[in-house]
């Protein structure tokens, strides 16, 4: 377990303030606030419909808050398109990853690339050179990033060969590529097996260590307790603990919105 | 010579076809936008370039006289502009309800060009459209191969922008929204942005299709953008592959030659006055060779996407 000392003093790269989200009369997400500081890992657990999902796509803003506020890097957010977040450093993956299955992999993640000049119309004909140059120093880039997931020799094959742990490491190379402040990884244990899945938790571990910040919603509690410093737990779109995996293992609100109720504190593992 | 002749003046038609699909295919091949509306797009060019080129005429809007290229320049402005719009209010719209919706808009401009009378000339077309090298008429082999080589230059030109178009990374984003636009959107590409910029570059080759046709045959009405033009079109870039390029060419030229091909044998084969039936073979004709296409070439002859998800059940979900 990784101390927490040192990173209750890190800033806040990504806030929720008193957010809510509601489809008609149902609470996905019911007045929720936290912080996500700079370095850490921090992980988002919680029983079926907790809302940890809508959470996630409310701070990715694929979901605009009914009222509340995001937070990024200090800046309010919550009104912007979902594809500003990532030029701003934030950076996710899904679910179900979404590889762009006919294009190959180290096409895959080169597009991630913010910034670049050949991404607008006619500077592919007014500036082919800059352009040219550009790519190639994306392209290496890609290569380095495949090479840490350990997909290199795959690079240019399309990504719909992968296998579902595989996509799943094409989609943590590709929001590499943004350099992002901080990645929300929606499940990344989901459907992998145990091999990879040591692999994948190798890797983010590697990049919060150049400096990432990681927010990960996870069900296997295995992988919690071994990668996040923290943990927040939700139940019926509240936050309703906070603390170490272990601490909210043992938390009695914890166990009964796990279980509903019918375990004694203690039975839980 | 008259074979030669006649050879000039099929490429010159299947070619400017090809243009027409070059454009659709930057619009359905790389960026996934069903436009079901590609006669209007030509049919917009066609009367720009018309009304700016032809003389003064009392009983319609124009003609300005200007030199054939600005006419083109125009074309090709006009029609962007249009599918811009037509992009950008149609933004919200998935593959099947865009579909319907640019079929509309197809529709429109033909009626509009069929009723408008001071703008097109109605029902009667716009005549004396200047032609390029029209003093070479009087010996139609050199006026066939002089059109055709300007035909083929503006080809030429537009295939070769597109292919550095589709391996820069501004393909490279239009091809990620075909794939999955949820995904693209969070890694910072706005796809509204590229929608309507894919819809306004596919526009702007059709309507400098329409133009080059309409100078190359020096008269247009309404009829010739009826939405047969679209099947015709979709047909082209099927067969030759979507996504590819080079297949939007070479079906372009290969259904060109079976439609004339087939329209020349029932032409032979049956009586005059059958002969108003008989046309329908060349839909049949077309139609046994999409078939045999799909089923040998599920992807084209050039193409190389794999297209399952999009027509399946899984279809994409609005985010």
């Amino acid at each position: 377990m990784a101390s927490t000392d040192r990173l209750a003093q890190g800033s806040t790269v990504l806030g929720a303030r008193n957010v809510v989200r509601h489809f008609g009369g149902l609470y996905a997400v019911n007045d929720v606030s936290f912080d996500v500081r700079e370095g850490e890992i921090l992980g988002l657990i919680g029983p079926n419909g907790a809302g940890k999902t809508t959470m996630f796509d409310l701070l990715a803003g694929s979901v605009a808050p009914s009222s509340g506020e995001i937070l990024l890097n200090g800046v309010t957010v919550s009104g912007e398109p979902a594809h500003r977040r990532i030029g701003r450093g934030l950076g996710r993956t899904f679910q179900i990853p979404r590889p762009l299955a006919n294009l190959s992999l180290v096409e895959n993640v080169m597009l991630a690339e913010q910034g670049q000049a050949g991404e607008r119309l006619l500077t592919n004909f007014l500036q082919p050179f800059r352009v040219a140059a550009q790519e190639r120093a994306a392209e290496q880039k890609a290569m380095d990033l495949l090479d840490l997931v350990s997909l290199s020799r795959l690079a240019h094959e399309p990504a719909r060969v992968l296998s579902g742990g595989q996509r799943k490491l094409l989609e943590l190379a590709r929001v590499m590529m943004a350099d992002p402040a901080i990645i929300l990884l929606d499940e990344p244990a989901a459907g992998v097996n145990a091999t990879l899945l040591e692999v994948i938790i190798d890797r983010i571990r590697e990049i919060n260590q150049r400096g990432v910040t990681f927010l990960l919603i996870e069900h296997n509690i295995d992988m919690v307790s071994r990668l996040c410093h923290r943990v927040l737990v939700m139940a019926a779109g509240q936050l309703i603990c906070e603390g170490t995996a272990a601490e909210v293992a043992r938390d009695p609100r914890v166990i009964e919105a796990y279980l509903g109720g019918a375990a004694q504190p203690g039975e839980a593992a | 010579m008259d074979l030669i002749g006649y050879g000039a003046f099929f490429l010159t038609t299947a070619l400017i076809f090809a243009i027409i699909s070059l454009g659709l295919n930057l619009q359905w091949g790389l960026t996934g936008l069903f436009n079901v509306g590609v006669a209007g797009f030509v049919a917009i060019g066609a009367y720009t370039s018309a009304l700016m080129t032809t003389p003064d005429d009392p009983t319609r809007l124009g003609g300005f006289g200007l030199p054939i290229l600005i006419g083109w320049a125009g074309a090709m402005a006009v029609s962007g502009i249009a599918a811009a719009i037509t992009g950008f209010a149609t933004l919200r719209l998935r593959s099947d309800y865009l579909a319907i919706t640019t079929f509309g808009v197809s529709v429109v401009v033909q009626l509009v060009a069929l009723n408008a009378q001071k703008l097109t000339g109605g029902a009667f077309g716009v005549g004396f459209i200047p032609r390029p090298f029209a003093g070479l008429a009087e010996t139609p082999l050199l006026f066939n191969l002089s059109n055709l080589a300007i035909v083929a230059v503006v080809t030429l030109l537009a295939y070769l922008a597109l292919e550095h178009l589709s391996r820069s990374p501004w393909g490279r984003v239009l091809k990620a929204l075909r794939e999955d636009e949820r995904a693209a959107i969070s890694l910072g590409k706005s796809a509204r942005f590229y929608r309507v910029q894919a819809f306004a570059v596919g526009g702007a080759l059709m309507g400098l299709a329409g133009a080059v046709q309409a100078h190359f045959t020096g008269f247009i009405a309404p009829d010739n953008y009826a939405p047969m033009l679209t099947f015709q079109v979709w047909v082209m870039l099927i067969v030759g592959g979507s996504g590819s390029n080079l297949g939007a060419v070479v079906g372009s030229v290969l259904v060109w030659a079976i439609w004339a091909g087939s329209g020349a044998l029932t032409a032979t084969l049956f009586p005059p006055e059958q002969q108003a039936r008989a046309a329908s073979l060349q839909i049949v004709a077309i139609g046994v060779m999409l078939c045999v296409i799909l089923l040998f070439r599920p992807n084209g002859l050039f193409g190389n996407l794999t297209y399952r998800r999009r027509f399946g059940l899984k279809a994409r979900k609005p985010s």
